[in-house]
């Protein structure tokens, strides 16, 4: 009983405290946008327009709920759900924090640590792209079922990638939980995986901003050249629904790829355990902003070559020498 | 038969080795991260741009057309305008329309003076025509207002009186007046330059002939 409790608190504030992140991330990623390319950025509502969000949020909420009229309109109602839902579920198996004590009781802020984590993470983070294929097919628009198709290419691109890449470093630690995986590198920054697993480090960014549709891969919504892709018919909060669900993961795969290869939340010199693995995440959203204001977007065939031609060899090139040394008495 | 020339050359077809070294020079040369840093110090340096609008206002030209002014006369406050219909014929656009008569004292008078603005193209030619300096393009670029005809008639362009009897009025600079080095750049008519001309040449011819008599009593002298 007491189990389930602390779980239902877990999972509420997890949802609580992560939406209300992802519309903070929005912010920060238009403050920072801009700095980058010499504007401002909200300034007007709230200080420094930091309550901007709550502006666009009224403005999401009282927006007419348009569905067109050829759509299928259940699917296409259900669609933004699954992107949010996804993103959501996806951070069950995430340690969060290392262990803490409040009021006499040992807190451990994860979910559920099952034996699986980071092949749930992944497979329900795949999962997700179930919002945009299913919304762009659904919505009955030349733009929106272009983004739909270029789902599937851009999920059959990274998918390969995302699951080779981690297979090293699994290898060496020789287990799926994250918990296991931060206690690996417990014994300072020597120890992280990014040192010894580069270029999974590497490569598991690239398939990581894919899955996210994050710039230099954002086929699924190129303004440029299909309007808003899967989005296009979407307005108010379902349109709304799509962003939470995209920011909420981007937090996630931070979380996700400090855990694994930046050493997760074990403490760094004299930061605490808890900051450090905060700084880590902020730092890498930061480089999902700085990316975004370097790279141009690269074309769905560039992805599909880059995907398959490049990242995929190297990617088994990669486990195939950390097999050899893992059997030659590394481990 | 014809033989088409290319003028573009095709890029040259590279061998696997090539296309190799191609590939490895790109991925080793770190041209991904000349580009982030590049960003990176732009957001270091943190030099915005940004005009924030309403509070803040660009400086325009003195020379920017915006919405028309109807001056009126420094001294006595008089509307400078004399109904010649000058700026009407000229429009381009064909957006100005003013009617003109006698007045009580016998003097020509502007009874109605109305520029449609949306269809005025701003082009400057009524200012430049006016020979009285009375039409001119002033500064204010917001003209969005509730009705079309907000900026439009007489009373809205022409120069408040006391404004003009308070002294806040000064010489117009703008578009429609004479620049300011005028008087510099002044220029003599081109006949003038003829004689000029001419002028200078016999003043050389004087002086030669002079300095062939001075020679030829020298060499009588000598």
């Amino acid at each position: 009983m007491n189990y389930l409790i602390e779980t239902l608190i877990k999972i509420l504030l997890v949802v609580l405290i992560f939406s209300a992140l992802a519309g903070f991330t929005t912010y920060v990623e238009r403050k920072i946008l801009a700095f980058f390319q010499r504007r401002l950025g909200p300034t007007i509502v709230g200080p420094f327009g930091v309550l901007q969000i709550l502006a666009d949020g009224i403005k999401l909420f009282t927006k007419e709920d348009i569905v067109p009229s050829g759509a299928n309109r259940l699917i296409f109602r259900i669609a933004p759900t699954i992107t949010a839902a996804t993103a959501f579920i996806a951070m069950a198996p995430i340690p969060f924090f290392p262990e803490f004590e409040l009021f006499g009781y040992i807190i451990t802020p994860i979910i559920s640590d099952i034996n699986v984590g980071i092949l749930f993470v992944l497979g329900v983070g795949a999962a997700g792209l179930y919002g945009p294929l299913l919304g762009g097919i659904s919505a009955n628009s030349k733009w929106s079922l272009l983004g739909a198709a270029r789902t599937a290419v851009q999920l059959l691109s990274f998918e390969v990638v995302s699951g080779l890449s981690l297979l090293a470093p699994l290898m060496l630690v020789g287990s799926l939980s994250l918990i296991d995986i931060n206690n690996y590198q417990g014994d300072g920054i020597t120890n992280w995986l990014v040192f010894s697993q580069p270029l999974a480090f590497v490569l598991f960014l690239f398939a990581g901003y894919a899955e996210l549709n994050r710039t230099p891969f954002d086929l699924l919504e190129h303004e440029a050249e299909i309007v808003s892709g899967y989005a296009t018919e979407y307005a108010g909060m379902r349109w709304g629904m799509f962003f939470i669900g995209e920011y909420a993961s981007m937090i996630s795969l931070s979380f996700v790829v400090s855990l694994i290869f930046l050493g997760g939340f074990n403490p760094l010199g004299f930061v605490p355990g808890g900051i450090a693995i905060i700084l880590k995440v902020s730092f890498l959203i930061f480089l999902f902003m700085w990316a975004r204001a370097a790279y141009p977007h690269i074309r769905p065939d560039q992805l599909m070559g880059l995907c398959w031609k490049i990242l995929f060899p190297l990617a088994l090139l990669n486990v195939l020498i950390t097999g050899i040394v893992c059997l030659g008495g590394g481990n | 038969m014809s033989k088409y020339v290319k003028i573009v050359e095709q890029a040259p077809l590279l061998s696997n080795a090539q296309k190799f070294v191609k590939f490895w020079n790109r991925a080793l040369k770190g041209e991904l991260f000349v580009g982030l840093w590049l960003v990176f110090k732009e957001f270091y340096k943190g030099q915005i741009h940004t005009v924030q609008y309403p509070q803040e206002k660009m400086p325009l030209s003195p020379r920017y057309r915006a919405v028309h002014e109807l001056k009126r006369l420094l001294e006595s406050g008089n509307e400078r305008c004399i109904g010649c219909g000058l700026c009407e014929k000229i429009c381009v656009a064909n957006c100005i329309r003013m009617e003109t008569g006698y007045g009580e004292d016998k003097r020509k008078k502007v009874f109605e003076y109305s520029i449609n603005f949306g269809r005025c193209i701003y082009c400057g030619l009524c200012a430049e025509v006016c020979p009285e300096l009375a039409i001119v393009h002033g500064k204010r670029y917001e003209n969005a207002s509730e009705q079309r005809a907000s900026f439009a008639l007489k009373e809205d362009m022409l120069t408040p009186i006391d404004r003009v009897l308070s002294g806040q009025e000064f010489e117009f600079l703008g578009i429609g007046s004479v620049s300011v080095d005028a008087d510099r750049r002044i220029k003599a008519t081109p006949l003038k330059y003829l004689e000029d001309s001419a002028e200078a040449n016999e003043n050389k011819e004087t002086a030669m002939e002079s300095s062939k008599e001075i020679k030829q009593k020298e060499e009588v002298h000598a």
